[in-house]
């Protein structure tokens, strides 16, 4: 088989297909291949219909294909909804006690299970042992997958495993790859947690929100190990504020929601700037406007991220197109809030959030904790006017009174709205912002991939990522990913335009928000878009890049 | 320590509020004497009248957005359980924009104390108003008198599971300084309502001195006493005014509860 493969596994919710296409990346990942999963599924418990498809590839590619390798189906809708997408040559793999039909291999999952005095959730074992053994994996890989996944009556799962293994045939060889070593599989949710754990987050407050709730509920659950507090308030507003006093009070806090969430907290941004009290807020976004779609994915946040705050609020935005970004976005993110004591906006989407990818563990080594401007000295005043607009941070309980303000204040903290005061505070925080700006031409804020000497040059934004990197090598074109938003990389951005002749954007909404985002800086782009909830298929896109 | 900063008071001269920023300096002198660390207490305050009270006194302090400084406070004293943790709110704060932190607060039983400045209006607005406003009040945004009724906010905070319900009278300034004490000592969420007339815009100095009476012998651990004297003035009637503690128990607060180690 070819060494670039996309396998679709789908059923009703609650069948647990996403457990089975995680086991399947697993296996995978085991043998040396990058991964990437996208996860489809409707905003219900039960029934409907779900499904993840897997691509696995000798090289990073994190994109979807229309064509698929293999599907399986735990029911009879995922081979009426996918058939048409499978290759001529495809594997089906079924459950024959659901399902009539003639083509593809059969199982009859729920008899084997019933004789061998299984539960209904070892489906999934049935059906990744019957996939490893048609593409001819070896039965040590995959028993060391199950071991390592599957916690409870392990046992019994391998005497399944090994029944079904043997009863089948291996219809292909996977291809040999040269195998990837050190990669951990995270959803982008998952890294971002560990980046901000990594930045020393000790407090995260989050209200459920898809697709962002998996950061609160993966934090939750090992609290104990990433010695990190959660907490779930009564609603967004009261998230926010809890995390600005915990802040206020010396603690690493981070908050994280989607869109309408989001919104919530706005007031409380501005809070975090006028206080200057240093936040990460996670913003995944899901489909808008209002409750939109919360399983599916639209990036038509970005106009309101980057404008969201009342008055002149100093705030970094960046984005992430995969979980490695989130990984060193959500540690990046929480040192930027501390170093500058400023809110810090880390935008995700839908697919970013709960898609799987291979991510470079060699990364983690390098993710620290910043130490911030602290205070030492007498006569503390928290708001204290300096150069590049950064007073040193004391907190309550030390020897110094510290006094937040939410009003205009002097450097003390004292409520004011006397004009001079006012007018040097106000440039204090624009002397920050610049520092920021400087900051960010430091840090670069871009990744550029692709030929130098593109005469195309193509913005994606999230997940758009991906196929831009893809398509980009086909066509040779050159993505420009500003991993910084706000302030935005402007001069660097400049450079990688210089004899670039057409400008595309690529993202998931209906309006060309980035494209009029970078309008602002002069920059003319022709917006690709999609708006339907899912993102783009590399093939959809080919088609409309030849036309280019 | 010195708790009085340099500001300015901007209060209307003769204000109500003097009188509860110098009682609760009172108390800070006596907490200080009694071993209090003065820089281990963070008060916070709501936007609103009240909230002037953050400029003139020289304590770890946040001036947070109208109505969120209950959520703000939870956050600080989980971050430093060390602290002590006050909120002076008004009534439009914290019965209007933020209820639903002092409900949920009352429901953990956080360990922190709320003093309500309660004045039965939106002041600093031009009058306005609020929860506890009575039936018909004319302010600006009523010309003809607003239709809703007002609610009784210590029956709600009682329901909502506050393991400490009480209310002074700014007319008496000793049992001012009296509650003001009692709710800091109280370990877990402390319910402080201060009836504190508006002398410019709704001036009830003699309708509560006509009314209030301070409650004696109140038996604090019993749910129904508690609930008989908090509704024997509901907002509406015109009754007598208990002031005094309604109820007082002790519960484990959700700071211990929060950072207890799993049993796991």
């Amino acid at each position: 088989m070819e060494k670039d493969l996309s396998i679709l596994i789908g059923g009703e919710a609650g069948q647990g297909t996403r457990l089975a296409g995680n086991l399947i990346a697993n296996l995978f990942n085991k043998l040396g291949y990058f991964v990437y999963v996208y996860e489809d599924y409707q905003s219900l418990i039960r029934g409907g219909h779900n499904f993840s498809e897997i691509r696995v590839a000798g090289e990073k590619k994190e994109a979807r294909k229309k064509e698929i390798d293999v599907l399986i189906a735990f029911d009879k809708n995922t081979i009426f909804l996918h058939q048409k997408r499978l290759k001529k040559d495809g594997l089906l793999i079924f459950n024959a006690d659901r399902i009539e039909q003639k083509k593809g291999i059969g199982i009859f999952a729920d008899k084997i299970i019933k004789e061998e005095g299984g539960i209904p959730q070892m489906i999934n074992t049935v059906f990744i042992s019957a996939l490893s053994k048609a593409l001819g994996i070896s039965f040590e890989i995959l028993e060391s997958v199950l071991k390592e996944k599957i916690k409870k009556g392990i046992d019994l799962n391998l005497k399944i495993a090994k029944r079904v293994y043997e009863t089948l045939e291996t219809k292909t060889k996977v291809a040999k790859i040269r195998p990837l070593a050190n990669s951990l599989l995270l959803t982008g949710n998952e890294a971002c947690a560990l980046g901000m754990i990594r930045a020393g987050l000790e407090f995260y407050f989050a209200y459920p929100m898809t697709p962002a709730t998996s950061i609160l509920n993966f934090l939750a659950q090992k609290e104990e190990e990433l010695k990190v507090k959660t907490f779930q308030p009564e609603s967004e507003i009261a998230v926010i504020n809890m995390a600005i006093g915990s802040a206020f009070a010396g603690k690493r806090s981070a908050v994280g929601s989607s869109g309408g969430g989001f919104a919530l907290m706005v007031e409380a941004l501005s809070l975090a700037a006028q206080t200057e009290t240093p936040i990460l807020i996670v913003e995944s976004q899901r489909a808008g406007p209002s409750t939109g779609m919360p399983t599916y994915n639209l990036q038509g946040d970005l106009d309101f991220v980057l404008g969201a705050g009342h008055g002149d609020v100093t705030k970094f935005v960046l984005q992430a197109g995969n979980a490695q970004d989130a990984l060193f976005l959500g540690n990046l993110g929480l040192n930027l809030a501390w170093r500058y004591q400023t809110p810090v906006i880390l935008l995700l989407d839908k697919d970013v959030s709960e898609n799987t990818f291979s991510v470079d563990s060699k990364i983690l080594k390098g993710l620290k904790i910043e130490k911030p401007k602290l205070f030492f000295g007498k006569n503390y005043q928290r708001y204290k006017i300096t150069k590049d607009g950064i007073s040193p941070l004391a907190f309550p309980g030390s020897d110094f009174i510290v006094k937040a303000n939410s009003y205009e204040h002097d450097e003390s903290g004292i409520t004011t709205d006397d004009e001079k005061i006012v007018q040097k505070m106000q440039e204090k925080r624009k002397r920050k912002f610049e520092s920021m700006e400087k900051e960010v031409e430091k840090l670069g804020g871009i990744e550029v991939f692709g030929k130098n000497s593109a005469k195309v040059a193509i913005f994606p934004i999230g997940i758009s990522k991906g196929v831009a990197i893809e398509l980009a090598k086909e066509f040779n074109f050159k993505v420009i990913f500003p991993w910084i938003l706000k302030p935005f990389p402007e001069k660097k951005v400049k450079e990688e335009l210089k004899g670039v002749k057409k400008v595309f954007t690529l993202e998931m909404n209906a309006t060309g928000q980035l494209a009029n985002y970078l309008k602002r800086f002069g920059i003319l782009a022709e917006p690709i878009l999609k708006y339907t909830g899912r993102p783009f298929f590399i093939d959809e896109l080919r088609e409309k890049f030849k036309k280019i | 320590m010195k708790y009085q900063t340099e500001a300015k008071i901007t209060w209307c001269p003769g204000c109500s509020n003097f009188l509860i920023l110098r009682a609760f300096q009172d108390v800070l002198f006596e907490l200080e004497k009694e071993g209090q660390n003065p820089k281990e207490i963070v008060f916070l305050t709501g936007i609103g009248c009240h909230g002037k009270i953050f400029d003139y006194l020289n304590l770890n302090s946040f001036y947070a957005l109208h109505g969120r400084s209950i959520a703000t406070a939870q956050g600080i004293k989980l971050a430093n359980p060390k602290l002590k943790v006050i909120c002076f709110v008004g009534d439009g704060d914290c019965y209007n924009e933020g209820i639903e932190h002092l409900i949920f607060a009352a429901k953990r039983n956080s360990d922190i104390k709320v003093f309500v400045h309660n004045n039965r209006n939106f002041a600093l607005t031009v009058s306005q108003f609020t929860a506890t406003s009575p039936k018909g009040f004319k302010g600006s945004s009523t010309p003809k008198g607003s239709i809703e009724e007002p609610f009784n906010p210590l029956e709600l905070v009682f329901s909502a599971g506050a393991t400490f319900v009480a209310r002074t009278f700014t007319g008496n300034f000793e049992h001012l300084k009296k509650m003001i004490k009692e709710a800091i000592l109280h370990e877990g969420f402390a319910f402080l309502e201060i009836l504190q007339p508006c002398i410019t815009f709704f001036d009830l100095t003699n309708f509560f001195k006509e009314r209030v009476y301070t409650l004696e012998n109140q038996d604090f651990e019993s749910r129904e006493k508690a609930q008989e004297k908090i509704r024997e003035w509901d907002y509406k009637n015109d009754g007598k005014i208990p002031i005094g503690i309604f109820y007082k128990i002790k519960k484990p607060t959700f700071e211990q509860e929060f950072f207890k180690p799993s049993q796991s």
